[in-house]
């Protein structure tokens, strides 16, 4: 058993998608202007991670070495496109605002990266706990960034207004994301990286 | 008019690195020297270009008739996976010095997340430019594909010369890095920013 919790938490610290690997930027920076975005394009790549590594770690044994990466990648696509029309049908909100990057899952380095690294030597129930772990790891990670740049750019947390008045409206935009970041990869070095 | 207007909002204004967050991972893979950027921003500039145009046609005259737009993620990331491949192919047989210059990148370029993020901007976005949104037609998509990817290699070759400076300078040790590096960017794209409302 504690071989399997570890799978997980290894997610958070160890594997950390977003501040040890650093994989995954684009959708990192993008959206996590605000709380509520971050944890929403967290749990939508967490679901077709956990998704594409079950079916990964199923196939590999039948997949000729040499199309494997191609052969991922439409296992991938297919994933998403599942993800797209459940969004469209169930959360058309959170499905507009991530926009672009609910499709952009399939470029993911994650995604494709615990395929190769973890999902294709593995057995299934393994192979599904990496992916909760590793998008466990992304969710936290993103949601974090998310309340920061929230917090600082209007003053609020989860859309509820804590600090009156406009924030700085520089975290909400660009520059805040690449700060932000910066900013935590400098404490997570810091203090958490042995 | 409209032309231009594309041209300049897709390298400033709306710039794909610094505004968009497309194609960040190579970026900042691979801008530690000028030299390595510039060969990663010009097989960039020459796949998306390339990628956009065969996409383009595909969703205009294969999914929309059909119907079946909901299959555009798959099919572009098969085309755009494909259509590398036959590019590395092509140059190694009629261009082996340029082969040789963009070679090691070619096959990155597949998780490029800007190759397929301007694929699917170009065939789902309305733009506004010359006053009504509409979508963009073939002539106005191509010139959109590039001066985009013109805005990748102007960013990413100014902050590889930024970055060359970092190395040789004393920076305190958990910035070292990758950290010093974002707040670098982040620097750019406050600088970018004067070009909001340009366009």
């Amino acid at each position: 058993m504690g071989k399997k919790m570890s799978l997980i938490l290894d997610g958070f610290v160890k594997n950390n998608p977003t501040f040890v690997l650093v994989l995954g930027m684009c959708p990192t920076l993008a959206t996590t202007t605000s709380a509520i975005n971050g944890l929403e394009m967290g749990l939508a790549t967490l679901f077709v991670l956990v998704l594409s590594n079950i079916a990964i770690s199923l196939l590999a044994p039948i997949v000729p070495d040499k199309v494997h990466i191609p052969v991922y990648i439409v296992v991938i696509a297919t994933f998403v496109t599942v993800l797209q029309l459940v969004m469209q049908a169930y959360t058309p909100g959170a499905y507009t605002t991530l926009g672009l990057f609910i499709p952009l899952i399939v470029v993911n380095c994650i995604v494709l990266g615990r395929a190769e690294a973890f999902a294709n030597k593995n057995g299934v129930l393994d192979s599904a706990l990496d992916g909760l772990g590793v998008g466990l790891g992304f969710t936290l990670s993103l949601t974090v960034i998310g309340i920061i740049r929230e917090i600082l750019g209007s003053g609020s947390v989860f859309g509820w207004k804590f600090i009156p008045g406009d924030g700085i409206l520089a975290f909400v935009m660009a520059p805040g994301a690449f700060l932000v970041l910066g900013y935590l990869m400098v404490l997570f070095n810091k203090y958490l990286k042995k | 008019m409209e032309y231009f207007a594309i041209i300049i909002s897709a390298i400033f204004v709306n710039n794909i690195l610094l505004a968009q967050f497309l194609g960040i991972c190579p970026f900042l893979g691979v801008s530690n020297k000028i030299s390595t950027a510039t060969g990663m921003s010009g097989a960039v500039c020459f796949v998306i270009t390339l990628a956009t145009l065969v996409t383009y046609l595909i969703n205009q005259y294969l999914l929309v008739p059909f119907g079946l737009e909901f299959l555009q993620t798959i099919a572009f990331i098969l085309v755009i996976a494909s259509l590398v491949q036959i590019v590395e192919i092509v140059l190694k047989k009629i261009s082996p010095s340029l082969y040789q210059a963009l070679g090691i990148f070619l096959p990155l370029i597949t998780t490029n997340c800007a190759v397929l993020g301007v694929a699917i901007t170009v065939v789902t976005k309305e733009f506004t430019f010359g006053g009504t949104a509409h979508m963009l037609n073939l002539g106005q998509a191509m010139v959109y594909a590039l001066a985009t990817s013109v805005g990748y290699g102007i960013a990413m070759i100014l902050f590889a010369g930024l970055r060359e400076h970092l190395a040789g300078n004393e920076v305190p040790k958990p910035f070292r890095g990758l950290p010093i590096a974002l707040i670098t960017v982040s620097m750019m794209a406050m600088a970018f920013l004067g070009f909001s409302g340009m366009v």
